[in-house]
C-alpha cells in the first residue's frame, strides 16, 4: 500500500465514522438477510420436495390418466363401497368423538384425583404406537385365540374383518386429538365462570350449554377437524384389523394401496386425488378456525 | 338476611385451610374477612357460597341451615376475583344471565340488566363484550350481574385486587354507597387492612385457618385480641418482657401495661410505633439510630439498652424531634402498651 493513499483514505474514514457505523450494521443485516433468506430457500425446498412435489405428480398423473377413466375406476362398486366406509368411519369418528372427547377432558381436567396423569399420558398412547402394532394388539384380543374370543363367541358377534374393526381401529388412533385440544381450553379457562353460573342458578345442562360449550367450542371444532383428517388418512390399523377385502371392509387408502399392487392406475390416482381434494378442504376449515382461535384469545387480551 | 358460620373446618389433603371458625353476620351489614394469602379467608368465602363443602360444621342463614344447601339454591350473589364474566356474553347478557337461566322472561330479564348496569354507573355499555372493558368497569358488570337475581347475600372475593391503587380506592368508596342503598348483607374477602377498616362495618381477622378476632375496626385497632393481630394492623414494636404488677420491663424500658392477655410473667410487650413518645436526656434508656422523613410523619430508629431495636412514629412537626439525631441519647415514655401471652413458634 502506498503512502499517498493511506493519507487520503484514513480522513475520510476518520471524518464520516457515523456513516462507517452505518454501513457496519447495512453490512451486518445484510448478511443476515443474506442468511435469512438461505434459510428461508431450505425451508421452502424442503417443504417443496417433501410435500408439493408429490402432491403436484399426483395430480399430474391424474390429468394423465385421464378424468373420464378415472371417473369411471371410481364408479365401480368396490370404490363406491370403499369410499363409503372412509365416510362413515370420519363421521362416526367425528360424532363419537366430539362426545367422547368433550365428556373425557371435561372428567380429566375438572376432577382432581390421584389418577390423573397416567389418564393423561394413556390418552397420548395412539399418537405414540404404530398403528399397525395397535392392529395386531386388537387381533391378539378379539382374533380366534384372543382373550376375548369366546365372549365374542357367545355373543355371536364377530369384530375381526368387518365394519366393526374399522371403526375400532379409527376410534383409537384419533381418541387424543379431540380430548387433547379442549383439555387443554379447559385448562386454560379455568372454573371461576362454571361457578359463577352455577352461584346464578344455573343447572348442570344450563351451565355446560351456556357457558362451558361455548368457550371450548372453536377448541372442539378444531379438535374434530383432526379427527377427520385423521381417521381419513388411516392406513395399517385398518388394513390389519379389517383386511381389506374388496367391497367389504376396503377403505378408501387400503383401495389405493390394493390397486397400486394390482397395477390399475387409474383406480390409485383417481381415490388419492380424491383424498387429497379432501384433505385440502379440511385444512382451509382448520386454517380458518385457527384464526377465529387467535381472534378469541387477541379479544382476550 | 343473617349468615352463622358454626365451627367450619375444611382440609385440602393435609393441608388444614379452615380451622373451627365460628361467627355471626348481622342482617345488612358490610363485614370484611381480613388475612394474609393462604389465611383460609377465601375457603371460608365459598364455603358460605356452596362452592365448597365444609368437612365439618354449619352454615345457617336466618336461622336455618343451608349447610347442605347447593349452590345454585342458595341465593348467593358471588363476586370473584377476576370477575369470571363470560366472555362469550355481552355486558347485558351477562347481567341478565342469572334470570335467563331462571325462565324470566327476556324482556323482564333485559330490563333488569339495564336497571342493574344504571346503578353501577355503566349505562350506555350494554353491547360491549367483557374484553372491552378496563378492569374497573368489569367488577362493575360482575357486582351488577351478582345482585341482578336479588341475591340475599352478596359474596365478594378480593373484589379490588386486579385493579390499580387509584381505581381501587374509588371503587371501595363506591361499593360502601352501593351497599347502603341496595342494603343487602354483604361479605367480602381482603388482605388488604386499609380497604377491610375504610369500607366494612365489622372486620374478621383470619389467621392459619383461625379467626382472631372479629369486632369493628376501631375495636381491631385498639384492641387487637392477638399479638398477631396487633403485628397485623399496624406497626408495633414487640419485646420479650418481665410483667410484674402491671408493668412490664424489658432492659432499660419499663411500660405500663394497657392490657394484658395472659396471666403469665413472661409475655410479648407489644407497642404501637405512633403509642411512643422520645426525648433527648443523659444518659438516657437508648440510642437514636436513625431518622427517616416520610412527608407528614417522620420514623425514629433507636436502640434501647437491654431490650433491642425500636420504631417511633412522630408527626413531622413534632416538638419531640428537637435534638434526635442520630448518636444521641434519649428517653422513652409508652403511652400504650398490651402484653400477649409468649407462643412457642407463634
Amino acid at each position: 500500500m502506498q503512502p499517498a493513499e493511506s493519507t487520503t483514505t484514513r480522513p475520510i474514514e476518520l471524518a464520516v465514522p457515523a456513516d462507517r457505523a452505518e454501513a457496519a450494521k447495512k453490512a451486518a443485516s445484510h448478511g443476515s438477510g443474506v442468511f435469512r433468506a438461505f434459510l428461508l430457500g431450505v425451508v421452502f425446498l424442503y417443504l417443496g420436495v417433501v410435500l408439493v412435489a408429490p402432491l403436484v405428480a399426483l395430480a399430474m398423473e391424474t390429468v394423465d390418466v385421464g378424468f373420464a377413466e378415472i371417473v369411471r375406476a371410481l364408479g365401480t362398486p368396490t370404490a363406491l363401497s370403499a369410499l363409503w366406509n372412509s365416510v362413515a368411519l370420519v363421521a362416526l369418528a367425528v360424532a363419537i368423538n366430539a362426545v367422547v372427547g368433550t365428556l373425557g377432558a371435561i372428567y380429566i381436567v375438572r376432577h382432581r384425583h390421584f389418577a390423573r396423569g397416567y389418564l393423561d399420558a394413556l390418552c397420548d398412547l395412539p399418537l405414540a404406537v404404530s398403528p399397525v402394532m395397535i392392529g395386531l394388539a386388537f387381533i391378539l384380543l378379539l382374533g380366534r385365540d384372543g382373550v376375548l374370543a369366546p365372549v365374542l363367541d357367545a355373543a355371536g358377534v364377530k369384530i375381526l374383518f368387518s365394519f366393526p374393526a374399522l371403526l375400532l381401529a379409527t376410534l383409537f388412533v384419533t381418541l387424543p386429538f379431540a380430548m387433547r385440544e379442549v383439555a387443554y381450553v379447559l385448562e386454560e379457562i379455568g372454573t371461576s365462570e362454571e361457578e359463577a353460573a352455577v352461584t346464578l342458578g344455573a343447572s348442570p345442562l344450563q351451565t355446560f350449554f351456556r357457558v362451558t360449550l361455548p368457550n371450548i367450542r372453536v377448541a372442539l371444532s378444531y379438535g374434530l377437524m383432526m379427527t377427520a383428517a385423521r381417521a381419513l388418512g388411516e392406513f395399517g390399523a385398518v388394513l390389519v384389523l379389517g383386511g381389506s377385502i374388496a367391497g367389504h371392509t376396503q377403505t378408501a387408502t387400503t383401495f389405493i394401496h390394493d390397486a397400486i399392487e394390482e397395477r390399475d392406475l387409474a383406480s390409485a390416482y383417481g381415490m388419492a386425488a380424491v383424498l387429497a381434494l379432501a384433505s385440502i378442504a379440511l385444512l382451509l376449515v382448520l386454517e380458518v378456525l385457527k384464526r377465529r382461535t387467535h381472534a378469541v384469545t387477541r379479544r382476550e387480551k | 338476611m343473617n349468615i352463622r358460620a358454626e365451627h367450619l373446618v375444611k382440609r385440602f389433603g393435609n393441608f388444614l385451610a379452615v380451622d373451627d371458625v365460628s361467627f355471626e353476620v348481622e342482617s345488612g351489614s358490610l363485614v370484611a374477612l381480613l388475612g394474609a394469602s393462604g389465611s383460609g379467608k377465601s375457603t371460608i368465602l365459598r364455603i358460605l357460597a356452596g362452592l365448597e363443602s365444609p368437612d365439618s360444621g354449619r352454615v345457617h342463614f336466618d336461622g336455618v341451615d343451608a349447610t347442605n344447601v347447593h349452590a345454585r339454591m342458595r341465593q348467593v350473589g358471588f363476586v370473584f376475583q377476576h370477575y369470571a364474566l363470560f366472555r362469550h356474553l355481552t355486558v347485558e347478557q351477562n347481567v341478565a344471565f342469572g334470570l335467563d337461566v331462571q325462565g324470566v322472561p327476556k324482556d323482564k330479564s333485559s330490563k333488569r340488566a339495564r336497571e342493574l348496569l344504571e346503578l353501577v354507573g355503566l349505562a350506555g355499555l350494554e353491547k360491549r363484550y367483557p374484553s372491552q372493558l378496563s378492569g374497573g368497569q368489569r367488577q362493575r358488570v360482575a357486582l351488577a350481574r351478582a345482585l341482578a337475581p336479588e341475591p340475599k347475600v352478596l359474596l365478594l372475593d378480593e373484589p379490588f385486587g386486579a385493579v390499580d391503587a387509584k381505581v381501587r380506592e374509588e371503587l371501595r368508596q363506591w361499593l360502601r354507597r352501593l351497599h347502603d342503598e341496595v342494603g343487602v348483607t354483604s361479605i367480602f374477602v381482603t388482605h388488604d387492612q386499609d380497604e377491610a377498616f375504610s369500607v366494612a362495618d365489622r372486620v374478621i381477622v383470619i389467621h392459619r385457618g383461625k379467626l382472631e378476632q372479629m369486632g369493628t375496626p376501631a375495636e381491631i385497632l385498639d384492641e387487637p385480641a392477638t399479638e398477631y393481630v396487633a403485628r397485623f394492623v399496624g406497626e408495633v414494636n414487640v419485646f420479650p418482657a418481665q410483667l410484674v404488677d402491671g408493668v412490664a420491663v424489658s432492659g432499660a424500658l419499663r411500660a405500663e401495661v394497657t392490657a394484658a392477655m395472659t396471666d403469665a410473667p413472661n409475655v410479648n410487650l407489644v407497642v404501637r410505633s405512633y403509642d411512643l413518645k422520645l426525648w433527648r436526656e443523659d444518659p438516657g434508656v437508648g440510642t437514636v439510630r436513625r431518622v427517616v422523613v416520610l412527608g407528614d410523619r417522620v420514623r425514629v430508629h433507636a436502640d434501647i439498652d437491654g431490650a433491642g431495636a425500636l420504631v417511633a412514629q412522630f408527626p413531622r412537626r413534632s416538638s419531640l424531634l428537637k435534638g434526635l439525631a442520630p448518636g444521641a441519647r434519649i428517653n422513652i415514655e409508652v403511652t400504650s402498651a398490651r402484653a400477649y401471652p409468649k407462643v412457642v413458634n407463634g
